[in-house]
C-alpha cells in the first residue's frame, strides 16, 4: 500500500444531536491547516429522531498535486476514529464494524438516550450497557467514554461541543487545540458556551472510562422511638439477606400510614421468613413485593405525595426554575368515581358508589394547580383521609388480596421455596392506575390461577417476564 | 420558509472565476446551474435534492439579477412538463426531485419531453434514494431513462466532476436535443468538498424573451403522424449524435491502462468510482490516487452505452467485472450484447461475484472483487478475510431506532387518538400516505396497512366500501396539494366513497424540511399561502367536513373521529387536523422569545413532568405518544425494579402528556410546570404570598410526618 495520507472518521448520532455541526467542525480545523476535507451523511428520515452516520475523511493531496480519491462511507476495518453520542450508538459502531481493535480510537459517551423499543414494555426493557463498554474495550486501539450528557449539563453547552472536545482530547487528530478552538470562534455560534463544552470535553478525554453516576438509596436508619422498636425487630427476626429491602419496606409504610401499619408489615413478613431457608431469596423479595402493595397508590397518597415540600423542591430542580421565575404546576387527574369512593371513609365509600352525579361530575380529567391556595388546600384535606384510610372500602379490598397472596405463596413454601418465589415476584405485574391498573391486576391473576393449577416456578417466570416486556 | 436558512449558501453562489466553492454537492451542482446559463429551474422538494429547491428558494435576488426563473413546482410533473420550454426554444432548463419516486411522478410529462425532443438543453437532476437512509422503494432510474431514451449522466462523487456533469449535460442535450439525467447518489448531494468556480452566465434567452417571440413546430406534438416520426428520430439521430458527444468528448474515463493485467478488467458506473477505488486500495490493487493495478472503464454516462469504447476497453480481456448498483442490471445485459455483437469472447461478470441488491460500499465492491480474482486473476487475490462480528447476545442489546415523530409533533396526538378509537371500536383498516405522518406505523402507534404513494392515502382506501366498519385514510397536507385533492378527496366524492379521510395540516412541507405551501399559515413574500385545505376540500364537493384547530386536544380527536367512523352520513368524511409542525414553530418561537428575554420582557415557557414518586413504572404513557422527550430512567425507589417516567428538558410543553393523562385516564404523575421569566410585579406578589402560606403549611406536615417516620 500507498503511504498513508488519510485519516477517516464515523460519527454516530441521533438526529438533532448536532452530529452534522461537529463534522463541519472537524473540516474546518482540517481545511485550515492544509488538509483536504469531505464529510457525507445520510440524513433523510433519520434526522427525525433515528440514528445517522456522518462520515468525515481528511486526506492531503500527494506529492505530484495529485488529489485523493475519497471515501462516501466509513469502510469496516478502515476508521481511525469513531465519535458515538451515546452508549447504544458506541455499540452500533462496533456492530457494524467501524470501530477495530489496535486500530481505532473509539470516543463515546456511556449515559443512555432510550429507544422507543426500550421504553414502551410495560416493565424493564433496557439493554445491557456493560455489554456494550465491554465490546468498545476490546474492539479498539484506545478507548474514551464518559457521560457526555452530564458533560453537556455542567457547561449548559451542547453534546457535539462535548464530543469535539474529546475528540481533540484525545490527541487522535494531528492539529492543535487552538485549531479546534479556532473553529467553533469561526462558527459564530454560541461561542462562549461550546469553548466551555469543547473544554470540558478534552479534559474528559483525559480520564477514566465513566459510566453515568446513579446515587445508589442509602439504608434508612431509624429515626425515631417507633422506628427504632421496629427497626431492631427486623434485625432480630429476619435473614440479613431480606434486612436492607426490609428497613426500606419499614422506612416507606411508616410513611405511607404508620408504624402499626409498619409493625402488620413486619408481622406478615417474618411468617414468610419462618417458611424460608438459605439464601433467603423467598424473605427479601417478600421484603419488596409486600411493601409495594401495602403501600398501594390510593387518591390519599397520591395527594400526600402532590403537596409536600419535598415534591415542591423536586420540582423547581427538574424544570430548572431559576431565581427570579415564577412557577406554577398543575396536575392532570382523573380520578374515577371508584377511586373516590374507594378513598373515602367505609360507610360514605359505599353510599357514593353509585351515585350518577357524581359519576358525571368526575367523568372529566381535572386541572388542578397545587401551586394555588384553593388546591393546595384542597389536596391536603385529601391527603388527610390517611386518618380513616384503615376504613376505607380499597383498605379492606387490598389487605384481602394480600392475604390471599401471601397464604398462597405461604403454602407454595411448605415444598417449592422457588415457586412461592415467583407468587411474590408475581406483584411486579400490579401497577398503574385506571384501566392499565385492571390490566395488571387480571395479569397478576392470571399468573395466581396457573399457579393453583400446578405450573412450576420456571413457568411463572417466563409468564411474568412476557407480561413485562409485552407493550 | 424551510426548516433551514441558506443565506450563507446563497452568498456562495456568486462565486466568481477562480474562486474556490467549498459546500455540498447538491449545492456545487447548483452553482454548476448558474455557470451554465440556465434560463429556469424547477421541482419538487424531498431527500436528498431538497437542499436546492431551498437555496434556490432563497435566493430569489440572485436569480432575479441574472434572469433565471424559479418555481417550487406543485409536483414533479408540473416540474417535468416546465421543460416544455426547451422544446421549442433554446432554452436551458433544470428540473429536481427525488427519485424513483419523483420520476414515477413525471414519467407522462418526461415520455413526452423525450419523444418531441428539445432544442435548449433539458436537465432532470434525480437524487437517487437508494441505499442506506432510504425511506422509499428500491428502484432505479436508469429504466426511465432506458425507456424513454433519455440519456443518464452518473459522474464521479466528487464536486469537480459533478460541476462538469451539469454543463457537459446541457452542451449533451443540446447536441443530442434530447433530456438529460443527472443522477446524484444520496451521499453525494449531502457531501462536502471543494470546486474551482466559473462566474455565473446569464440565460442567452429569458424565458421572458421566449414567451414573446412565440415558436409553433408542429413536428415536436405528441400526436399522429409526429409520435411515429419521433421514434424514428430518436434511433437515427439522437441516439448517434449522442454517442457521437460523450465518445468526441471522453465523458467516460479510463484509468489503470499500463495495468500489469491486461487480461483483466473492471467497468464501474461513475457515481460508485470512489467506492471502488477505495476498495481497490485496501487490497493493493490502487493507491489513494486513483492509479490503479487493473484497467477500469469508468462510465459517467451510464446510458447509452458506447459500443466502441467497450469494444476497445474489452478487447483482448479474458472477464471484466461490472459494478452496476441495483437491479435488474441494465448495464450488465447491455454489455454482453455488445460484446456478442463486436463478437469478442471477454467474459462479463457482475451480479455473480457481486449482490444483487442493495447499496455498493466499498466493503461489498471489495468483497466482491475478491471473490471475481479468485476465480480470474488468483495471483491478484487477496485470502478472504475471516468475518468477526460481534457476538449474537452484545448485538442483541442494541436497540433498533425506528425514525419518529419529533418532540411536541402536532401529529402525535392525531395518532393517539385514533389509538384510543381503536381500543372502542376495534381494528379499521388504515391507508396511510408518504410524509411525517407515515411514522405512526411504527412503535408506539403501529397504526397503517398500508402506503401506496405521495398523496395517495386517501385513493389507496378506494376499494373500502364498507358495509359496517369504514377505513380511515390519512393524508399529509404536502400530500394533499400534490394530488391528493384529486386523487383522494374528488375520487372519493365522485365515487360516494364512505371512506374517512384525516388531513394533517401541520403548515409545511414538513418531511422534505419544511417548505411552504399552497396552505402555510406563513405570508411568503414570493408566494401565495393561506389557502385553506377545507375550503378546497368543499371545493370538489365532499360536505362532511370538520376542521381541528388543536390536534392536542386528544378528547376532540377523538370524539370527532368516532363521530366519523359511525356517523349515518354518506359520502366521505373529512376531517382536517391542524397545528403547526413544531420543528418549525420551535425555530421561530424560539427566535423570538429569544428577543423578548434578551429585553427583559415577559416570557412563559412550559414544560411537564412525572412526579416519580407516584409514577409506578408501567409506561402506559410512552405507549400513547413516543414522544423522545418522554423517556425513561432508574426507579429512585430502592425497592421499584422497573424505570419510571421521566420527561427531558428538551420537552416543549406541546400538552399532549397531560391530554393523554386524561383522555386515557392513565395516571396523576404528570405535571405541566409554567415557568414565567421576568414576571409582572402582580405575579411575583401572588408567589410571594402563596409560597408564604403553603410553605407554613408544608412545614408543619413534614414536622408531623417526622414524628411518625422511621
Amino acid at each position: 500500500m500507498t503511504e498513508k495520507n488519510r485519516i477517516a472518521i464515523a460519527i454516530l448520532a441521533l438526529g438533532g444531536q448536532g452530529g452534522g455541526v461537529l463534522a463541519e467542525w472537524i473540516q474546518h480545523v482540517a481545511r485550515e491547516a492544509g488538509w483536504l476535507a469531505q464529510g457525507t451523511s445520510v440524513p433523510g428520515v433519520a434526522q427525525r429522531t433515528g440514528s445517522t452516520v456522518y462520515y468525515v475523511e481528511l486526506a492531503r493531496a500527494g506529492v505530484d498535486g495529485r488529489m485523493p480519491i475519497m471515501a462516501q462511507m466509513p469502510m469496516p476495518g478502515d476508521v481511525d476514529v469513531v465519535v458515538a453520542s451515546e452508549l447504544m450508538e458506541m455499540g452500533r459502531a462496533v456492530l457494524r464494524g467501524f470501530s477495530t481493535a489496535g486500530k481505532t480510537t473509539l470516543i463515546g459517551s456511556t449515559h443512555r438516550i432510550y429507544a422507543i423499543s426500550e421504553k414502551q414494555v410495560a416493565g424493564d426493557g433496557r439493554g445491557n450497557g456493560e455489554k456494550i463498554l465491554a465490546a468498545a474495550r476490546e474492539r479498539s486501539a484506545r478507548f474514551i467514554g464518559f457521560d457526555m450528557e452530564a458533560a453537556t449539563e455542567r457547561t449548559h453547552s451542547v453534546i457535539s461541543a462535548i464530543m469535539f472536545g474529546a475528540l481533540a482530547g484525545s490527541g487522535a487528530l494531528p492539529f492543535p487545540r487552538e485549531a479546534f478552538e479556532a473553529a467553533i470562534h469561526h462558527s459564530g455560534k454560541a461561542v462562549k458556551s461550546n469553548l466551555a463544552g469543547f473544554a470540558e470535553g478534552f479534559a474528559r478525554a483525559q480520564g477514566e472510562i465513566a459510566m453515568p453516576q446513579e446515587e445508589a438509596p442509602e439504608i434508612p436508619m431509624p429515626t425515631t422511638t417507633m422506628g427504632k422498636v421496629l427497626a431492631a425487630r427486623a434485625r432480630a427476626g429476619l435473614p440479613d439477606a431480606a434486612l436492607a429491602n426490609a428497613l426500606h419496606g419499614l422506612a416507606k409504610l411508616m410513611d405511607y400510614q404508620d408504624g402499626d401499619y409498619a409493625a402488620l408489615y413486619l408481622d406478615r413478613l417474618e411468617r414468610i421468613a419462618a417458611m424460608d431457608r438459605a439464601p433467603f431469596d423467598l424473605t427479601q423479595e417478600a421484603a419488596r413485593h409486600l411493601a409495594l402493595w401495602m403501600a398501594y397508590e390510593d387518591t390519599i397518597r397520591v395527594a400526600d405525595l402532590k403537596v409536600r415540600a419535598a415534591r415542591f423542591e423536586r420540582v423547581r430542580d427538574e424544570v430548572k426554575v431559576k431565581d427570579g421565575q415564577v412557577l406554577t404546576v398543575t396536575e392532570f387527574m382523573h380520578p374515577r368515581l371508584q377511586e373516590v369512593a374507594e378513598s373515602l371513609p367505609g360507610w360514605l365509600g359505599r353510599r357514593v358508589m353509585g351515585s350518577a352525579w357524581l359519576d358525571r361530575a368526575l367523568s372529566k380529567g381535572r386541572h388542578v394547580e397545587t401551586t394555588s391556595l384553593r388546591w393546595f388546600l384542597a389536596l391536603r384535606l385529601v391527603a388527610m383521609g390517611r386518618g380513616w384510610r384503615r376504613s376505607t372500602l380499597r383498605y379492606a379490598q387490598e389487605q384481602g388480596r394480600i392475604e390471599a397472596w401471601l397464604n398462597r405463596a405461604q403454602k407454595a413454601a411448605e415444598t417449592d421455596l422457588a415457586l412461592a418465589t415467583e407468587i411474590i415476584r408475581a406483584q411486579r405485574l400490579i401497577k398503574g392506575y385506571g384501566d392499565t391498573f385492571d390490566r395488571g391486576l387480571e395479569r397478576f391473576a392470571a399468573i395466581m390461577a396457573q399457579a393453583d393449577a400446578g405450573a412450576g416456578a420456571d413457568a411463572l417466570r417466563v409468564a411474568r417476564e412476557g407480561l413485562l416486556k409485552a407493550a | 420558509m424551510a426548516e433551514r436558512s441558506f443565506k450563507s449558501e446563497v452568498k456562495k453562489l456568486t462565486a466568481g472565476e477562480g474562486e474556490v466553492f467549498t459546500g455540498e454537492g447538491i449545492l456545487a451542482v447548483t452553482k454548476g446551474l448558474l455557470q451554465s446559463g440556465v434560463a429556469y429551474v424547477g421541482g419538487y422538494q424531498g431527500s436528498p435534492i431538497s437542499h436546492l429547491m431551498d437555496v434556490f428558494a432563497d435566493a430569489n435576488d440572485l436569480l432575479a439579477s441574472l434572469g433565471v426563473h424559479f418555481e417550487a413546482s406543485a409536483s414533479e410533473a408540473t416540474a417535468a412538463a416546465m421543460l416544455a420550454a426547451s422544446v421549442n426554444y433554446p432554452l436551458r432548463g433544470a428540473v429536481t426531485w427525488k427519485s424513483v419516486v419523483g420520476t414515477n411522478v413525471a414519467s407522462d410529462a418526461l415520455s413526452n419531453v423525450a419523444s418531441g425532443g428539445v432544442k435548449g438543453g433539458a436537465l432532470i437532476i434525480v437524487g437517487e434514494d437508494y441505499g442506506e437512509g432510504s425511506s422509499i422503494m428500491q428502484e432505479r432510474t436508469h429504466a426511465f431513462a432506458m425507456k424513454s431514451q433519455m440519456w443518464l449522466i452518473d459522474p464521479r462523487p466528487n464536486l469537480t466532476s459533478m460541476v462538469d456533469a451539469v454543463e457537459q449535460g446541457f452542451r449533451l442535450s443540446e447536441a443530442s436535443n434530447t433530456p438529460v439525467m443527472l443522477q446524484l447518489r444520496v451521499r453525494s448531494c449531502h457531501m462536502t468538498g471543494s470546486f474551482i468556480a466559473k462566474d455565473n452566465v446569464r440565460p442567452a434567452m429569458t424565458v421572458g424573451e421566449a414567451a414573446s417571440a412565440p415558436i409553433r413546430d408542429l413536428q415536436r406534438i405528441v400526436l399522429p403522424p409526429a409520435n411515429f416520426q419521433h421514434e424514428v428520430e430518436k434511433i437515427e439521430q439522437r441516439w448517434p449524435a449522442g454517442i457521437a458527444y460523450v465518445r468526441d468528448n471522453k465523458l467516460n474515463e479510463w484509468f489503470g491502462q499500463d495495468s500489469d493485467t491486461p487480461e483483466i478488467g473492471i467497468i464501474v458506473q461513475g457515481g460508485l468510482y470512489n467506492n471502488l477505488n477505495r476498495a481497490m486500495e485496501l487490497l493493493d490493487l490502487a493507491d489513494a490516487y486513483g492509479s490503479s493495478r487493473i484497467a477500469v472503464y469508468c462510465l459517467n454516462v451510464a446510458y447509452p452505452l458506447i459500443p466502441e469504447e467497450v469494444s476497445a476497453f474489452c478487447a483482448g480481456k479474458q472477464a471484466v467485472l461490472v459494478v452496476e448498483e441495483g437491479q435488474p442490471e441494465f448495464i450488465e445485459h447491455e454489455l454482453n450484447t455488445l460484446i456478442r455483437r463486436a463478437d469478442l469472447q471477454t467474459r462479463i461478470v457482475g451480479k455473480d461475484m457481486l449482490p444483487r441488491s442493495g447499496e455498493y460500499s466499498a466493503a461489498v465492491i471489495r468483497d466482491g472483487l475478491g471473490k471475481f480474482l479468485r476465480a480470474h486473476a488468483p495471483h491478484l487475490a487477496p485470502a478472504e478475510a475471516k468475518p468477526d462480528p460481534l457476538p449474537r447476545d452484545v448485538a442483541m442489546e442494541i436497540p433498533q431506532r425506528p425514525a419518529g415523530f419529533c418532540t411536541g409533533c402536532p401529529e402525535r396526538p392525531v395518532f393517539a387518538a385514533m389509538k384510543l378509537v381503536e381500543k372502542e371500536l376495534g381494528p379499521t383498516h388504515v391507508s396511510a400516505d408518504i410524509g411525517c405522518h407515515l411514522f405512526s406505523i411504527l412503535p408506539p402507534f403501529d397504526i397503517g396497512n398500508t402506503t401506496m404513494g405521495y398523496g395517495l392515502g386517501a385513493a389507496g382506501a378506494s376499494a373500502f366500501k364498507p358495509k359496517d366498519k369504514r377505513a380511515i385514510a390519512v393524508m399529509g397536507d404536502g400530500g394533499f396539494w400534490h394530488n391528493g385533492l384529486t386523487s383522494g378527496i374528488g375520487n372519493a366524492v365522485f365515487n360516494k366513497d364512505d371512506t374517512v379521510t384525516l388531513i394533517i395540516d401541520n403548515g409545511y412541507s414538513a418531511a422534505t424540511g419544511g417548505q411552504d405551501i399552497l396552505s402555510s399559515r406563513a405570508d411568503n413574500p414570493v408566494r401565495v399561502t393561506k389557502n385553506p385545505i377545507a375550503k378546497a376540500v368543499q371545493g370538489v364537493g365532499a360536505k362532511w367536513v370538520r376542521l381541528v384547530e388543536r390536534t392536542y386536544d386528544v378528547a376532540k380527536m377523538r370524539d370527532l373521529l368516532r363521530e366519523a367512523m359511525t356517523s349515518s352520513e354518506k359520502g366521505p368524511k373529512v376531517i382536517v387536523a391542524q397545528s403547526e409542525c413544531m420543528l418549525n414553530k420551535q425555530r421561530r418561537v424560539k427566535r423570538e422569545q429569544g428577543k423578548v428575554l434578551a429585553n427583559g420582557g415577559r416570557v412563559v415557557r412550559e414544560r411537564f413532568g412525572v412526579d416519580s414518586d407516584t409514577c409506578t413504572g408501567d409506561h402506559a404513557c410512552i405507549r400513547l405518544s413516543g414522544c423522545p422527550s418522554l423517556t425513561i430512567k432508574s426507579n429512585p425507589d430502592p425497592l421499584r425494579q422497573d424505570p419510571v417516567t421521566h420527561v427531558e428538558n428538551s420537552c416543549v410543553g406541546c400538552g399532549l402528556c397531560g391530554e393523554n393523562a386524561h383522555a386515557a385516564i392513565l395516571c396523576p404523575s404528570f405535571y405541566r410546570a409554567r415557568i414565567v421569566s421576568n414576571p409582572t410585579g402582580w405575579e411575583k406578589f401572588r408567589q410571594g404570598w402563596r409560597a408564604r402560606i403553603v410553605g407554613w403549611m408544608q412545614a408543619r406536615d413534614d414536622r408531623a410526618r417526622m414524628a411518625r417516620a422511621f
